[in-house]
């Protein structure tokens, strides 16, 4: 049974060999290749850590953003309205008080006019009588001049009189 | 599709090439056995699995390498010659310098006294390749891993690689536990130095390395030394005193235990070479079958079921590779695990 006695010789090379290879491979290759393959796990690890951290980053902005701009535009549409309020105030207010401002200009124009009118009407009665006035002295003096004319006239006066 | 067909069509290509070529070799070894005697299977097969003092490839002039020997005596000391000095013009063997080889064991021609044997046999030879291989393999997957510093792997790093984390996550880390960084070196090169051996084992003319006794033996003493040096104080504690056992008992279970430690080991070193000489025998039987029938159609039919086996044989290889790192993890794992009595026995 020559297979199954193992040979001393073979038995030496084979721990001279085998053994240094352990020691010779974990400085050249083992040591190296874990460091690398830990090194890389690592790093893998930590990268797919913080790509979920920025994925939820993401999302609450997002979600944030999305509030943000909701309470944005309920804003917008809140002074809006309120704007379209105030402005139709506004012009109401304005235009009641433009018809209130030109109620009184005409009122006060009608006045005004009336006075004028009054005034007027005195002021051309005055002349009238003044006019006339005139025309009687100028009349008076001018008939009055000679004793015939004088004459004339108080005979025609008395002659209206004793008709009435 | 079309492109794994022929990939696979390819690879059995290369497959039938392998075992024609040893259907070949072993057909001229066979040839001249037959010139001298009858054809005896046994013999042909049991040379082809031993380990040899020259290599033989192919018969002829050139077709042999005579491997350097090395031979240590109390009375000669060291010396060193060609094993060609073994052998005459026609390739019988004959002594020299004192020293006669019967059947691959070297003896002093004066007393009988067989020597201590140092040579450079096959196996040595094989062994020194496989070493030269792993470091030539392991560098380069070093060098890729300084070259491509955080970049994604190449060439024979992607290659190598996903067995490395294979046997580091699936092998050595649940089995051997939380401490399993200390030991992985050690179970890696297990791993590979096995894995090697087994696939140079399987190329035509080469030796068989890992189904050597003295080899399994050697890589099984590395596993139990390391198992029995980390072992802890529960390790010790549960074979001299097994814990949950009634007092009578404990006697024997310590017979049992002590024996336990002798014969993980030789689990170890008797499953591997049995594996990897089996397949070979069974192999280099099939092929034996052509010569012993003299049939051409013998022949072809065993080339193709030849051609079946190798494929198993690629199989094997990695199985065995991995049967002895994962027992060699499991040993050491249960030598420095942490017991609690409370939930177990």
């Amino acid at each position: 049974m020559e297979l199954l006695t193992p040979e001393s010789g073979l038995f030496i090379w084979q721990t001279i060999i085998f053994f240094p290879l352990v020691v010779l491979l974990y400085f050249l290759a083992w040591k190296p290749i874990l460091a690398s393959l830990k090194e890389r796990e690592t790093s893998i690890t930590e990268a797919l850590g913080t790509a979920e951290k920025a994925r939820l980053e993401i999302a609450t902005l997002k979600s944030d953003n999305e509030k943000l701009l909701k309470e944005a535009r309920e804003e917008r549409d809140k002074m809006l309205k309120e704007a379209r309020e105030a402005a139709n105030r506004m012009q109401d207010e304005a235009k009641a008080e433009a018809k209130k401002a030109a109620d009184k200009i005409i009122e006060d124009a009608r006045l005004a006019i009336n006075i004028e009118k009054q005034a007027a009407l005195k002021e051309v009665k005055t002349q009238v009588a003044l006019f006339s006035l005139e025309v009687a002295e100028k009349l008076m003096k001018k008939n009055l001049a000679g004793d015939k004319e004088q004459k004339d006239l108080v005979e025609g006066y008395i002659k209206e009189l004793k008709l009435n | 599709m079309s492109a794994v067909y022929k990939r696979i069509k390819l690879i059995l290509l290369v497959i039938a090439l392998i075992a024609t070529s040893g259907l070949v070799q072993s057909a001229q070894a066979a040839e001249s056995a037959d010139s001298t005697k009858a054809f005896n299977a046994s013999e042909v097969i049991l040379h082809h699995v031993l380990d040899d003092h020259i290599w033989h490839f192919f018969d002829g002039h050139y077709g042999t390498w005579y491997l350097p020997i090395i031979v240590y005596t109390k009375e000669r000391g060291l010396e060193s010659f060609s094993s060609h000095h073994f052998y005459n013009e026609n390739h019988e063997v004959v002594p020299f310098n004192g020293y006669k080889l019967d059947h691959n064991h070297i003896y002093l021609e004066a007393t009988g006294e067989q020597v201590l044997d140092l040579s450079i046999t096959k196996n040595v030879a094989t062994l020194f390749i496989n070493a030269i291989i792993l470091l030539l393999v392991f560098t380069a997957v070093a060098r890729g891993y300084k070259n491509n510093a955080g970049k994604a792997p190449k060439g024979i790093q992607a290659f190598i690689e996903p067995i490395i984390v294979f046997v580091r996550d699936e092998v050595v880390k649940p089995n051997v536990g939380p401490k399993y960084e200390k030991f992985l070196p050690y179970l890696l090169t297990l791993f590979f130095f096995i894995l090697f051996g087994n696939l140079l084992g399987l190329l035509p003319g080469a030796s068989n390395l890992t189904g050597n006794i003295a080899v399994t033996a050697t890589l099984a003493i590395g596993t139990f030394i390391i198992t029995n040096l980390s072992g802890n104080a529960g390790y010790w504690g549960h074979i001299f005193w097994t814990p949950g056992v009634p007092l009578p008992l404990r006697p024997i279970i310590l017979l049992v235990e002590v024996a336990g430690i002798i014969t993980k080991p030789i689990s170890l070193a008797l499953r591997l070479f049995v594996a990897i000489t089996a397949g070979h025998i069974v192999l280099l039987s099939l092929i034996c079958l052509t010569f012993i029938f003299g049939s051409i159609y013998v022949g072809v039919g065993s080339s193709l079921i030849i051609m079946f086996i190798n494929l198993i044989e690629l199989l094997v290889a990695g199985i065995q590779a991995y049967v002895f790192t994962l027992f060699s993890s499991l040993y050491i794992g249960m030598a420095i695990a942490e017991h609690h009595h409370d939930d177990h026995h």
